[in-house]
Order: structure tokens, then sequence, then C-alpha cells
């Protein structure tokens, strides 16, 4: 018997989480010529709306809805001078949103925001959701929403999570023009339950579009725009919306709905389409431990007995998420870090962590908790100094920031990957930089 | 005075189990809605018994009257087993945990124990249970256990450890005594349902979300009981014959509107629900009642408690976080797996006590319950029946039954020893559902709670049983009819599915909804805020992302 070794392959970056900051930092840092992997599941991007969210509450105690992302985050400073978007400066946060952009145009899927404002749309609860940057396919629902047009939207049966007639009569009073259909999904006939990627599958195929054409429009009637759950194409999504709107002669968009969520999936197909052109290594596998290599930099473990990997990379970059992403995990005495056991900010005990009120207006003190960094994205160690020269950390981990309640999740997980990927630029080599 | 209209026995139907409403129905009647006007007058409802609380014991109370033919009207504030009867193990004692402090409870146990396994099997599991000592328990205590079940004619059987162990593997290694008892439990929630349901479809009538404001009082008489519907603050009268205060934590405040005092301790109690069934038995500690003595398995799950801690009030009755640390610390001496185990909820109820030297009646019966027939207090059709527990609830009924029939000159006997507890509703038993589910076939029946299994169907049938009550149906109120809400999710998804589903069926058809939903989930976090950490603080995160970050509940508040 020969012992197997695990395949040990080295990297300039290793990104610890495939979530939105790791992947943005993935493609940053490639970008900028390091070379990267990427190490993480990535099951949990059903769970993104794919809306990107720059700044939508604020302050978050008031729940004052905010008009102007940019000059709320300016507001930061001032307010909130330990929240991680101060590390960033105003330039650097627009310039990684431009390119981050670009890259998703350049992968088919591409977004969409109004110049210096939020957008308003509605949501599959019949609520409204105020956020910065939507996929292309949500866009039309924002001015339908903004001006009442006369709006039909559509479900089918067999889709649980979604409901067209519960978004009407919720969000009626304040738009009186909306009405619902159910229907039959062409062509799953036979089927009782209905999956949302299945659907939108389905409306790749453009026999599948010309049938759902035909189905919706016989019920348009005097309305000017169409919403559909988001299901506007898996992998075409762009293509599916344009087909569809010329079909229909009427804007069509997407109503962002709970999980499972299409729109999630199409970010994580982008960002791996992205990530593909440049050579980022992609690994869905865990990263279970992590050593210091005698060598300068890290050995990351990932996987399991039957597929065990080993990356040496010069700098890792943590966007392991918080407890749902794994970055963070609690026993009924502490929060920790799941990989290096970094010290975590936190409340004082356990009683501290939630509020009596599920929705109080203060948000859950547990949420605040995190990783306290430097100015270089450096987790802190129990000194207070950086514990690790090239260990970096980004996004939801960080300390000092609520990103449920402030509406700020992907712009969080965007600035910091940038922040970070920067200052991996200082000490890494292989880079432009 | 009979209640009108409803002395004929109706059968109980799956389509309308739900109990009958007393007509006409407040929330139908003119002025609901119109909220700038004065409520108009209401006719007062008049019935023979009025029965206060609908616990295990009102809700048995008016089952025992209704079978000897006497119909009543049962109000409760909330919902049925709001207090302590939705709040506790669902244990059907042996009665071996009472066999050295208090023997006649014990005895009280294991005969009614055998009556409900008779006569109401559909809302037992017949489980069995230990009594397990582990290092350190008193040896004194242990020798004695055995002879003292013998004296309240309670069977136990002693085991070796390794046949203990054999049928309990989840038990501490540390174990150094265990005997067999038969011990059971019970669904709580379905014993109440079956009661009531029994009840109206004998006459009677149920009124939920009703509180009980006042009484005319006259020449020691209640003439009229004065009910506010908490919904519409509507407020009517009910004229009965008798009334029955039942209202368990809340009876000293009943009586105080008659005028008479009844000093009711508060006791606070905390149980844990964990994820998975971790014992097949009961697993009592085999030691003086402690907290946190007792594992009692419960379908698909097991819940673990009791603390005890006297409160001063009835308001902000939560479970706190050194509670359930220490149940968890205590339950995992007994089996040593709780100690890491996924806890999904933690609840916490009231048990009355009345205290001790008070103006005590001496026709009660019993250490176990507090029955007060107030013509000692000047007032002459008023009862109170107070304390006790779930397992003799029945007992506790009949006795206050008697009182009651004496004083209308009934001669009827109680039947609740020998009728059979009709079935009527199964949603809320563990595992049960989807059974039912697959009995039915039908591939278009979709599971709306995934976590417990819970159809369509299932909530259509709650929604119309709630509907034929003229009740518009809540999240709550589907929730404590059946499993929505109590699994894994702890409503993170299914309360949106159900929700949907609500508004598709035309059920629900006002932004209004929105106001249940949030109901609903603050309802839900009382028990999840104090068991956040490990699986169900993802959980808890997964329910923010969705329910804040994305939809802005939080935000869109009335």
């Amino acid at each position: 018997m020969t012992q197997l070794h695990a395949p040990s392959f080295p990297v300039d970056l290793a990104v610890v989480g495939a979530g939105m900051a790791g992947q943005c930092a993935a493609l940053f840092a490639s970008q900028q010529g390091l070379s990267v992997a990427v190490l993480g599941p990535v099951g949990a991007w059903a769970y993104a709306s794919g809306l990107f969210d720059l700044l939508g509450v604020h302050p978050v105690d008031q729940g004052t809805r905010v008009e102007n992302p940019w000059e709320a985050v300016r507001a930061l400073a001032s307010d909130l001078p330990h929240h991680p978007y101060t590390l960033v400066s105003e330039q650097d946060l627009r310039t990684a949103f431009d390119v981050l952009l670009d890259a998703f145009d350049q992968a088919g899927y591409s977004y969409v925001h109004a110049p210096e404002a939020n957008s308003d749309v509605i949501t599959s609860l019949g609520t409204r959701k105020r956020t910065y940057c939507l996929p292309t396919t949500m866009w039309a629902g924002v001015a339908a929403l903004r001006d009442r047009v006369p709006c039909l939207l559509v479900d089918f049966e067999g889709t649980k999570d979604y409901c067209a007639r519960q978004i009407v009569v919720n969000a009626s009073p304040a738009w009186p023009d909306l009405r619902s259909v159910r229907v039959r999904f062409p062509g799953a006939e036979g089927l009782s339950e209905l999956s949302p990627e299945h659907l939108a599958r389905r409306l790749d195929v453009p026999a599948c579009r010309e049938r759902l054409a035909e189905v919706v429009a016989a019920h348009v009637g005097e309305s000017r725009a169409v919403g559909l759950p988001p299901i506007l194409g898996f992998e075409k999504p762009l293509e599916a919306l344009a087909d569809l709107e010329r079909r229909l002669g009427l804007s069509v968009f997407e109503v962002p709905s709970t999980p499972v969520s299409v729109p999630g999936l199409r970010v994580r197909l982008a960002f791996e389409s992205c990530l593909r052109k440049h050579g980022v290594t992609a690994l869905a596998d865990r990263v279970t431990r992590a050593q210091v290599d005698p060598e300068g930099g890290f050995l990351l473990h990932a996987g399991d007995a039957e597929s065990r990997v080993v990356v040496r990379a010069r700098c890792v970059l943590l966007a392991s998420g918080r407890f749902l992403g794994g970055g963070l995990v609690a026993d009924r005495h502490r929060v920790r870090e799941a990989l290096f056991d970094l010290p975590v900010h936190q409340p004082g005990s356990r009683v501290d962590w939630h509020r009596k009120d599920l929705f109080d207006p203060r948000g859950h003190e547990v949420n605040q908790a995190g990783l306290q960094v430097d100015e270089g994205f450096r987790p802190r160690g129990p000194a207070g100094s950086a514990a690790f020269s090239t260990l970096h950390a980004a996004g939801s981990i960080l300390a000092h920031q609520d990103w449920m309640r402030m509406k700020c999740g992907s712009g969080l997980a965007i600035a910091t990957a940038w922040g970070a990927v920067r200052s991996c630029l200082g000490h890494a080599s292989g880079g432009k930089a | 005075m009979t209640h009108r209209d409803k002395g004929l026995p109706r059968p109980a139907t799956r389509e309308s189990n739900e109990p009958e409403p007393a007509e006409p129905n407040p929330k139908n009647s003119p002025g609901r809605g119109a909220e700038n006007r004065q409520p108009e007058a209401m006719t007062p409802l008049s019935t023979r018994v009025l029965v206060i609380g609908g616990g295990a014991t009102g809700t048995g109370l008016a089952r025992d009257l209704a079978l000897r033919g006497v119909p009543s009207i049962l109000v409760d504030q909330g919902d049925l087993n709001a207090g302590a009867s939705g709040a506790n193990h669902g244990l059907l004692h042996s009665g071996a945990r009472y066999v050295a402090g208090d023997p006649e409870s014990a005895r009280h146990c294991y005969e009614e124990g055998q009556i409900l396994r008779r006569l109401g099997p559909h809302c037992v599991e017949d489980t069995n249970g230990l009594f397990v000592a582990v290092e350190g328990d008193d040896e004194r205590y242990i020798a004695d256990f055995p002879d003292l079940c013998a004296r309240c004619g309670i069977p136990t059987g002693a085991l070796d450890l390794a046949e203990a162990r054999a049928l309990e593997p989840a038990v501490s290694p540390k174990m150094i005594a265990a005997y067999e008892v038969p011990d059971a439990t019970v669904d709580p929630f379905k014993l109440s349902l079956e009661n009531m349901a029994h009840a109206c479809s004998l006459g009677s009538a149920l009124l939920t979300q009703t509180r009980v404001v006042g009484f005319d009082l006259r020449d020691g008489r209640i003439t009229g009981t004065r009910v506010v519907d908490m919904r519409s603050g509507q407020e009517r009268s009910i004229v009965a014959d008798e009334v029955v205060n039942a209202a368990g934590a809340w009876s000293g405040q009943v009586a105080a509107l008659a005028g008479i005092t009844l000093e009711i301790l508060y006791s606070k109690g905390t149980l844990l629900i964990t994820q998975r069934r971790v014992t097949q038995r009961v697993v009592n500690r085999l030691r003086k009642p402690s907290n946190a003595d007792i594992i009692v398995p419960g379908g698909t799950v097991s819940v673990l408690g009791t603390t005890s801690l006297r409160v001063d009030s009835l308001d902000d009755i939560a479970p706190t976080i050194p509670e359930v640390d220490t149940i968890v610390s205590e339950a995992s001496i007994l089996v040593p797996a709780l100690a890491t185990a996924r806890i999904l909820r933690a609840y916490a109820g009231v048990r009355p006590l009345v205290q001790q030297g008070s103006a005590s009646d001496d026709r009660a019966v019993s250490r176990d319950l507090s029955l007060f027939d107030h013509r000692t207090h000047g007032v002459h059709n008023f009862v109170t029946v107070t304390g006790g527990k779930l397992t003799t609830f029945r007992q506790m009924a009949e006795k206050a039954a008697d009182v009651v029939c004496d004083h209308l000159g009934v001669t009827e006997p109680c039947r609740t020893t020998v009728e059979p507890l009709p079935e009527s509703s199964v949603w809320t038993v563990p595992g049960r559902s989807p059974r039912v589910w697959a009995d039915a076939a039908d591939p278009g029946d979709l599971f709306l709670c995934e976590c417990e299994m819970v159809p369509q169907s299932a909530v259509d049938r709650i929604v119309e049983g709630l509907r034929h009550a003229s009740r518009v149906p809540t999240l709550r109120d589907i929730g404590l009819r059946s499993r929505v809400g109590k699994g894994a999710c702890q409503g993170s998804f299914c309360s949106l599915r159900v929700l949907a589903h609500l508004y598709q069926q035309r059920t629900v058809d006002a932004p209004e909804g929105l106001d249940d939903l949030r109901a609903f989930l603050l309802e839900r976090w009382k028990g999840e805020r104090a068991i956040l950490w490990d699986t169900q603080l993802r959980q808890a995160e997964l329910q923010e992302a969705m329910h804040c970050a994305l939809l802005g509940l939080e935000l869109e508040r009335p």
C-alpha cells in the first residue's frame, strides 16, 4: 500500500469562503495578477436575493431608508466610526463596484443602478425593498413601482414560495393598478411541485419562452408591465428577458424572492465565469484546518478523507462569513472564529446576544460581533496588533456592522474585499503593484 | 335557562371539528371594524355554565358537564392551552415522581393515567418510563423507592444496569440504579382540542380571545359576566346560572373581579425541546423532585425540564438564558449527549400554586388540586378550580363538575371515566401529518412546512374548522393546531409558505396578513432567543437575512 498524499499546490492568495466577499476578492486579486484559489462550499448562493445593497437603512434604530447611499456612507465616518466602510475610501469603493459590474457585464449578467441613488422594488411578500444595484432582469420593476404602472403579476401552480396574489393584496394600497394571475407553467403539466431552478432553466430555451408568452399574453389586458417570480432564465437571463419583452410588447421584470433564489445562483455562475477567465482555482470543499507554513505563509487543509487538498498560500484572505457561513461558531458561552481561533469582538455574555424583541429597531448585538482588523484588513490578535502579517479578512465576518439591518451586505463584501486585496498586494509577490 | 339551539348532540366530523361559537358571534356582529363608532350594545349570551379558562381543566370540565347534559360556554383570553396546559412536559405521570412527598397525588396520577390510556388512547403514547439514579444520588432515596411505589399501588420493575442500558443506550454510564415504571406521554394540545371538540359536539361553545373584565353581582349571585373580544374590543355580557373559574395562573385575578381574594403564587417553569428524540422512554432522575430531572419523548422530539422559579407577575413570561443553561447542565447528567444536542426551542409556563393557610376550602379533595365553592365567600354560583397536574385534569374536572351540578340541582353522574374521548384532530401530533398525507396519496398536496411535513390539506382543514367557528384564522391559530413552526426552521420558511397559501386561498385578503406574520414570528422568538447557539443560531441568522435583510419586516411596522 502506498500512502496517498493530498495534492498540494502553491498560490499567492487563498481565499477562504466562496460567498460575495470571497468571490469579489478572488476577482480583484486575480485581475491584479495574483494566483488565487477560492475554497469553500457554494450552496448558500441559493439564499442570496441577487440584489447588491450598498447602504439601505441609516440610522438603523430610526429605520430611516436611505435615498442616496453614497451620502450615507460618507456619514458613517462620524456616525459609526468603527464600521468597516470607514476603512475604504469612497473612490476605492466606487472603483470596486465599477470593476465588479464590468466583470458581470462581460459574463453576460449585467447589473443596473440609478445614478447616486437607491431604488425600491417590491418583494415576493409585497413589502418594499430598497437597494442599490439590481440585475437587469429586475430593473423594470423599479420604474413600475415608482410610477405605479398598471401591472400584472404572474405566478404558477406549484410554486409554493411565491404567491402573486399576496404581493397584490399587500402592495395595492400604495399601488392600486396591480393584478395577479396564477397560470399553469407550460410544459410542466403533470408536475405538482415546481422548483425555481427548474423553471429558470426551461426559460433558457426559446420554445419554452414562446409558450409562456402565449399563456401570459392572454391575461395582460390593460397592464403595461408584467412581473414574474425570479425564474427568467438561468444561464441566459438577458436573452430570456429581451425575448419575453419583445413577444409581449411590454416591460417585464422579476420580483426578488426568498430561497431558492435563482438570481443568487446566477451571481455564482457569473463569478465562476469571470474567475475561470483569470485562472482562479475554485474548490467547493470547506477548509477544515489552517497551519502556519514554516517556509512562510499558510497551509490550508480542505475537504474530507475522500478528497483532501492542501493549499500552500503566501497570503490568506478570510471571507468565511458569519454563523451561517461557518466563519463564526458559537457555543453556549462564546463566539469563536472557526479556523484560526482569532479573537472575536462580542457582547459580554449570551444574555446580551439577542434582544427580547425579534424586530427591535436597534438590531441584535451579536450581529455586531466579528473580527476587528487593522487598516490593512488584518485581523487583530490578542495583543491588538495584526495576528499574522499575511492574514486578511473581509465581508460579513468583520465586527461593528449589522448588514442585515443596514442593508449593506454586498457593498460591505465588495468594499472590504477590495481593501483586503490591496493590502495583500503589498506583500504578495507576483502582483503588478 | 338553557343554551339556545344547542341542546342536540351533533357528531364531530373532521371537517367541522372546531368548536362552535356562541351565536351571534361577536366578530360578525354589527359594529365590528367601525372603529370610530361607539361599540353598540350586544345581546347578552346565555348559558347554564360559564367556564373561564381553556386549559386542560377548563376544557375537561366543559366536556364533563356536557356529558351530564349541561351545556356551557368556555371563554379564554387567548386560545386553548395558552397557559400552563400548553407549557409542560406532556407527561402522563405514573405517579412515581410523587411517592415520597405526596402519596395521594401519586395514587391519583396512576389511576388517571390508566383511565386516559383506556378512553383517549389517541392522545397517549404509552412509552413506559425509567427512574435512573447516577453516581452521587441519595442512596437512601433509591433504596426506599420501590416500597414507596408499591404502597401507592404503582408497579415498578427493578432493572439491572445492563438491561437498562440496552433499553436506553443514551443514559449516562454513571447510572447506578434503574427502575421501570408505567409512565406515558400525552399531547396536551390534542387533549384540550379533543375535549373541547367533544363538548361542542354536545352543545357547548368556545369563545377564544375573550377576556373576562367584570362580574355583575346581585344578592350574592353573579348575574352577568362582562367579557371583551380581544380583537375587536367589543364588550358583551354572558348570563350563566353558574360560573367556574378555571383560569389557572390567572384565577386569582378572575376571583378578584368578584371581590374574592385568592392567594395564588406563580411558579414559572421552563422546558426545552430537542431536535431529535433522545430516549424511547420517559427518563426520570431517581431523586427528590428537582430542576431538570425529567426527559420526556414526544413523537420525534424530547422535552427536557423543568425549572421552578417564583415570579411576581404573569407579564413577560419567557424562558431565560440562565434557566436554559441550568436545564442543559442538569439533563446532560442523565443523558450526556444532551450537552451538545441541538435544542430547537424553549418555552415557559406558570403553575398556579394556592398559598397554604389562606382561606382554604375544606371541600378541597386533595392537596394536588384546590377547589373553592365561593358560597363560603358569599357568592353562591361561583366556583374556582385551580392547581393540579395535567395527568389528573379529568379528576379535577369531575370534582368541579360535581360541585357545579350540586348547585344546579343536576343529578347526572360523571361519565368521563367510562365514555371514550372521540378523536377529531390529528395535526398536532409529531410525525402524524406525513402519515395522513401518505395515506391520501395526493401528489398535488404540497408540503407547506417541510421540517414537520405539514401539507396544504392539513392547513386547509384547520382553516375550515376555524371558519366553521366563525373565526378569522391566523398563523398562530394554525400553529396551535398543527406542527407548523415547530420544526428545525422554527417558522422561517413555513410561516411565509402558509401565509402565501392563505393569500392564495383568499383566507387572507388584506395587508393585515403581514401583521399576523410578525405576531407569529414574535411568538416563536420568545422560545428561540434563549437557545441561540451553534446550529439554531445559524438558523436564526438565515431567518433574519430573509425576513429583515430582504423582506424588511422590521421596517414595515403597522
